[in-house]
């Protein structure tokens, strides 16, 4: 893994004002992967995304890690849905306008 | 500008308790939240005014202006000025409500008009930490023709001009994500992403569903009873193909690798599928009407 993706999670720790835990806690759910790197840990810059919806949810919506786990699990099921909808919605143009 | 009602936003009469707005308002912000409502422009719009409305009502000092001067709110600042002696004496009652800032964004020109646009915006976005840049999103108009060929555009995105590839094969509505062309990051942050959303029109006389293409072509009954050839139009060129004897009318034909590019499969083609629909011939003559009356005696109708 290049060290250049990775974010060391002191760092996030401090820019998110969050502790060492919580990110432990969405590692737990599955939403990330944290790396040991001569004895720091670190963080992949593509979990940075799923790291802030998940402290928005946290913080704004005030819901708990089982619940976001949960809301996680059903936007991957609206995301299939929705491409599952366009392939569906761009089949039906074959039989429009016969 | 017009009056908004943020008592009908929350779905609350002017009654309502400082709990009834809060509790009103967190139900909402559950439902229309934008990490909830993923591409939902409708749910982002009411989640905007709901905060709005929440910003306004849960606020004391804030609901009673707008309760006084709401529907008056052109007069409003004749209150302001009038107020503005009193407000110098007393102390600044605006108190952060930590966590309960949801980041609503822009407000409206109502509020900002009643209220003023800074404030409102230093509030709501005090509760947002971000290190990621944002992402944005486009959505780009392409003819059918265009994306039958890899080939590269020049966009622009926020007064940046990016130059993409389009492979080839794009369905439309996929999007596609270009890593690091968002808004830049914070603190050494990551920068966000683009997200392309392709349009595709299709004024062709193909259809199209992902790789395959169909169409409809005219065939004359005697071709049709007889057996023979025609020359028709692919996507991209002529070919010339053969019709058997005694095609029904609706039998399909399928012409393989004539149809589109498969997405970055390069060289790779779906099918065209020809059906056939064959045409009748009118304004018979009357030996034509002979001719037919005899067919018809002999399969003995």
């Amino acid at each position: 893994m290049k060290k250049e993706n990775l974010i060391e999670i002191n760092k996030l720790c401090t820019q998110y004002e969050v502790e060492l835990s919580f990110f432990e806690q969405i590692e737990q759910i599955g939403l990330i992967e944290i790396s040991t790197l001569t004895q720091h840990q670190y963080l992949h810059k593509k979990h940075i995304d799923n790291v802030e919806k998940v402290l928005r949810l946290h913080n704004d919506l005030k819901v708990n890690m089982e619940g976001i786990d949960v809301i996680f699990n059903l936007l991957d099921k609206i995301t299939i849905l929705q491409e599952e909808l366009i392939q569906l919605k761009n089949r039906l143009d074959i039989y429009e306008n016969e | 500008m017009k009056f908004i009602d943020y008592y009908k936003v929350l779905g609350l009469t002017k009654s309502a308790s400082q709990n009834d707005i809060k509790k009103a308002y967190r139900k909402l912000a559950r439902k229309h939240h934008p990490d909830v409502n993923p591409n939902d422009k409708i749910s982002e719009e009411k989640f905007k005014q709901i905060n709005e409305a929440n910003e306004v009502l849960s606020d004391p000092e804030k609901r009673k202006k707008y309760d006084q001067y709401g529907k008056d709110w052109q007069h409003a600042d004749a209150f302001e000025k009038a107020k503005q002696q009193q407000s110098q004496q007393r102390s600044q009652t605006y108190q952060s409500r930590q966590g309960e800032d949801f980041s609503g964004g822009d407000f409206s020109s109502f509020f900002e008009s009643m209220f003023g646009g800074q404030q409102a915006r230093g509030r709501t976005q005090s509760g947002h930490i971000k290190f990621k840049g944002q992402d944005y999103n486009a959505s780009l108009h392409l003819d059918i023709k265009e994306v039958f060929t890899t080939h590269k555009k020049t966009i622009e995105v926020n007064n940046k001009k990016i130059r993409i590839t389009i492979p080839a094969g794009v369905v439309n509505g996929q999007t596609i994500k270009l890593k690091g062309y968002g808004g830049e990051g914070i603190n050494g942050g990551p920068k966000g992403d683009l997200y392309i959303q392709f349009i595709i029109q299709n004024n062709t006389p193909f259809k199209r569903d992902k790789n395959n293409l169909y169409k409809t072509e005219n065939i004359d009954l005697y071709t049709a009873v007889l057996g023979g050839e025609k020359t028709i139009e692919t996507f991209d060129g002529k070919v010339k193909i053969k019709i058997k004897p005694e095609t029904q009318n609706g039998t399909k034909l399928k012409l393989k690798g004539k149809g589109f590019p498969v997405y970055k499969k390069q060289g790779q083609f779906g099918d065209l599928i020809i059906t056939f629909n064959i045409e009748i011939p009118k304004r018979l003559n009357k030996r034509e009407k002979e001719l037919f009356n005899e067919l018809a005696k002999l399969r003995g109708k």
